[in-house]
């Protein structure tokens, strides 16, 4: 078994070698039957690949502990789902997820792109270089078929990650990191073709909208189950694990905008391909940041087996990158980057695509460094400095706010120029709606937050002008059908703006109006009050699962016209230790939650109870479902679309041949 | 252990031949030249990106202007040079339908 994944890793990783010598030299010299070839080795790679995974797949099914990895992730009495979770809960098995992933999209991506020889020819080497590197790591620095005797039972799983939320948040982010490796690819394929026409962007944007939502819902489904399962009361803490999937999707959410200018205007060639290596580097560098133990300090980075190796390929691919746009942009290439479009106008769609795109960028950049400071504190001062919650608020809060104000305003405005007097016809409505919500809000009390009041206000404008944009398209348009059909993009944008809209009401309302009450030592038949509720330690119990033992408790919750019941409790397992279990309560009137966790005092006489009301809380998690309703509109093929694309590619491309 | 390798054996050949199937199929081919774009197609794939820009903010425009998004001095200001630049292209893209595509 093991023997026979090692030996499939060797086949892909001689494959994909092939890939990139054998394909760059093909490309370079212009030998079509060679150029065929390394594509075919990029095919094939993934079936190799997939007889990898397999392997360990089964391996950890049967509990084989003669592996390793088996052992390290898994136990005997780990249910089932769990136990294949941790195909991608070490490090060895995340890599061949990102192998897996990364052959699977390649082959599918030159499979459908075939036609287009000129620009594949360098589009397969790129692939190959990317994946030569995750073959080389699994080959010969981080393999997950290390054999060992077996010994009796296996190290478990974190408690924690025993979560269904842990079964799809890992394997979604990686199809998100994984698949901005596409366009990548594309753009680098183009760069060093010369064919930086569109038609790299055309083969990639459905790529890139797949990746950019998978990134999304993973981050939703990270928040949702660090929610429900740590059990600290939040959903995001700006942790760098978190500001790792955050960052790639920042800027490949200014690259989806940013792209349109492109297509529409055919301007910021140089911007979407420095916007697409970014995205690409920044995913390697989530990668890199989980993978490396950098995190926890520079010493664990460099006791890391593969720390090293991972920031030596992250710098090659940043140079390669660089070196790549700075070429084709300046004189060294034939320049065919440049464009000769110029913004017409300051006050445009174009424009407030800019705008968004540098406030996004920004965010992210910010973020990196608030994610990079301690390591690099601790690198050159010897000192360990965190970079904390305010830092991050400040910058959300300065980018964040204006962001939102676009969301509402790029659509109103007209591309290429707009005059104030269309300005104003268009803006009278949301703007009223605006100023009536804020001062409503104000007037109700929500001014104890400046941020959340804003967050609110400028959610309201969006909204509105969201709506006013489906009510006018539609008659125009004569349905709502008709409407969305004739421009799935925009009309699916739309919908994915209002799910942001969610987002921040959600987030605004549970953060900056949230009421928390920590530490209440309470003994049965003792109360606690928040927030208009009164808790009352009712009782306790003990559980017994397969894998931990652990207790609940009854707390009994009466206030603002409810009365229910909460059980927090705690689980405990003997190989991996103690685990909140949070208990919440939904409520329908204010789409919010009244979350609660508990533990047992020293003597085991009393529990300190938290408690932390959070309202519209539960938006957050409904407009996660309007994200990828949006997505799924804007990424649905239209044969319209194809026909007229196909059309154009035909005086530029041959028979599928290679 | 005997099993596995000879499997992997198995997809080894698989593979190399997989990979040596372009050679296989064309031993002695006519050329071996990898098609890129000529100068004159890329210069016309130019002109079609052109046009369908061109076209695609005449009909954004003219959308726009029944939503009430584009008051009607801003369409009567930018319809005509879009119309013009749509022509232009057209024109362009008609003038070199006889050039070769591909060398």
């Amino acid at each position: 078994m093991a023997s026979l994944g090692r030996a499939a890793l060797l086949i892909a990783f001689g494959l994909v070698a092939y890939a990139l010598l054998a394909g760059s030299y093909a490309a370079w010299r212009k030998r079509r039957r060679l150029a065929h070839s390394a594509q075919n080795a990029l095919l094939a790679a993934f079936p190799a690949t997939l007889v990898a995974s397999a392997i360990l797949l089964i391996a950890l099914a049967r509990h084989d502990f003669t592996f390793a990895y088996v052992a390290e992730h898994t136990s005997r009495n780990l249910p089932l789902p769990y136990t294949l979770s941790a195909f991608w809960g070490g490090q060895e098995g995340s890599l061949l997820l990102w192998l897996v992933i990364l052959t699977g999209y390649a082959a599918l991506a030159v499979w459908l792109n075939r036609r287009h020889r000129e620009l594949m020819a360098w589009t397969v080497p790129v692939f190959g270089l990317i994946a030569v590197f995750f073959g080389f790591m699994l080959c010969f620095v981080s393999s997950p078929f290390h054999q060992q005797p077996a010994p009796a039972d296996g190290a478990g799983m974190v408690p924690s990650l025993q979560n269904p939320y842990m079964l799809a948040h890992p394997p979604m982010l990686y199809l998100g990191y994984v698949g901005l490796a596409v366009p990548f690819a594309f753009a680098m394929g183009a760069l060093l073709s010369g064919r930086t026409d569109e038609r790299w962007i055309v083969a990639t944007r459905r790529w890139t909208l797949a990746a950019w939502l998978f990134l999304g819902v993973g981050q939703l489904l990270g928040s949702h189950w660090a929610y429900v399962e740590i059990g600290w009361g939040g959903y995001y803490a700006w942790d760098p694990v978190e500001n790792a999937a955050f960052m790639p999707w920042l800027v490949a959410t200014a690259f989806l905008h940013s792209v349109m200018i492109q297509e529409k205007r055919g301007m910021l060639k140089v911007w979407n391909m420095v916007l697409v290596a970014l995205a690409f580097n920044l995913s390697l560098f989530g990668t890199f940041l989980t993978r490396s133990g950098i995190i926890n300090s520079v010493h664990s980075f460099s006791q890391s087996p593969i720390g090293a190796w991972f920031m030596g390929f992250l710098v090659l691919m940043i140079v390669f990158s660089v070196v790549l746009i700075l070429w084709r942009s300046s004189g060294g290439g034939d320049g065919s980057l440049r464009t000769k479009t110029k913004l017409e106008s300051l006050v445009s769609r174009e424009a407030t695509f800019l705008y968004n795109n540098l406030l996004l960028v920004a965010l992210a950049l910010t973020i990196l460094w608030g994610v990079l400071y301690p390591v690099l504190s601790e690198a050159v001062r010897g000192q360990t400095r965190s970079v904390s919650k305010p830092y991050y608020d400040f910058f959300l809060h300065t980018f964040g706010l204006p962001l939102i104000l676009l969301m509402g305003l790029g659509p109103l405005v007209a591309w290429r120029k707009a005059s104030l007097r269309s300005l104003a016809k268009t803006f009278l409505i949301p703007f009223a709606v605006a100023v009536v919500t804020g001062g409503v809000l104000l007037g109700l009390g929500f001014g104890s937050s400046w941020v959340g009041l804003l967050a609110y206000t400028f959610s309201a404008f969006v909204a509105a002008s969201i709506v006013l944009e489906f009510v006018r398209g539609r008659s125009a348009a004569g349905g709502i059908f008709k409407l969305v059909s004739r421009n799935r993009r925009r009309y699916g944008g739309y919908v994915v703006h209002a799910a942001v809209v969610l987002f921040v009401i959600g987030v605004a309302g549970s953060n900056s109006y949230q009421t928390i009450r920590e530490n209440g030592h309470l003994r049965i038949g003792q109360s606690m009050e928040a927030a208009g509720y009164r808790f009352t330690y009712e009782s306790i119990k003990g559980v017994k699962g397969p894998n931990y033992t652990g207790f609940r408790t009854v707390v009994s919750v009466v206030g603002n016209g409810e009365r229910f019941d909460l059980t927090p409790g705690q689980n405990n397992d003997p190989l991996q230790g103690t685990s909140f279990v949070a208990s919440i309560y939904h409520d329908p009137r204010t789409l919010g939650d009244v979350f609660t966790n508990a533990s047992l005092d020293k003597a085991g006489t009393a529990i300190d109870l938290h408690i932390f009301v959070k309202p519209l809380i539960n938006l957050i998690w409904a407009g996660g479902f309007l994200f990828v309703f949006g997505a799924l509109v804007a990424m649905w093929p239209d044969a319209v679309e194809q026909r007229r694309l196909a059309a154009r590619y035909a005086a530029g491309t041959a028979p599928a041949g290679i | 252990m005997g099993f596995g390798l000879a499997l992997a054996a198995v997809l080894a050949i698989v593979a190399v031949v997989f990979v040596a199937r372009p050679f296989l199929r064309e031993p002695a081919p006519a050329s071996d030249r990898l098609d890129e774009l000529a100068p004159e197609a890329r210069q016309r794939l130019a002109l079609a990106e052109e046009r369908d820009r061109a076209l695609d903010a005449l009909k954004e425009l003219e959308f726009d202007h029944r939503t009430g998004k584009v008051s009607d001095d801003d369409y009567r200001a930018q319809v005509g040079p879009l119309r013009r630049r749509a022509a232009e292209a057209l024109r362009a893209l008609e003038a070199g339908e006889h050039s070769p595509r591909e060398r």
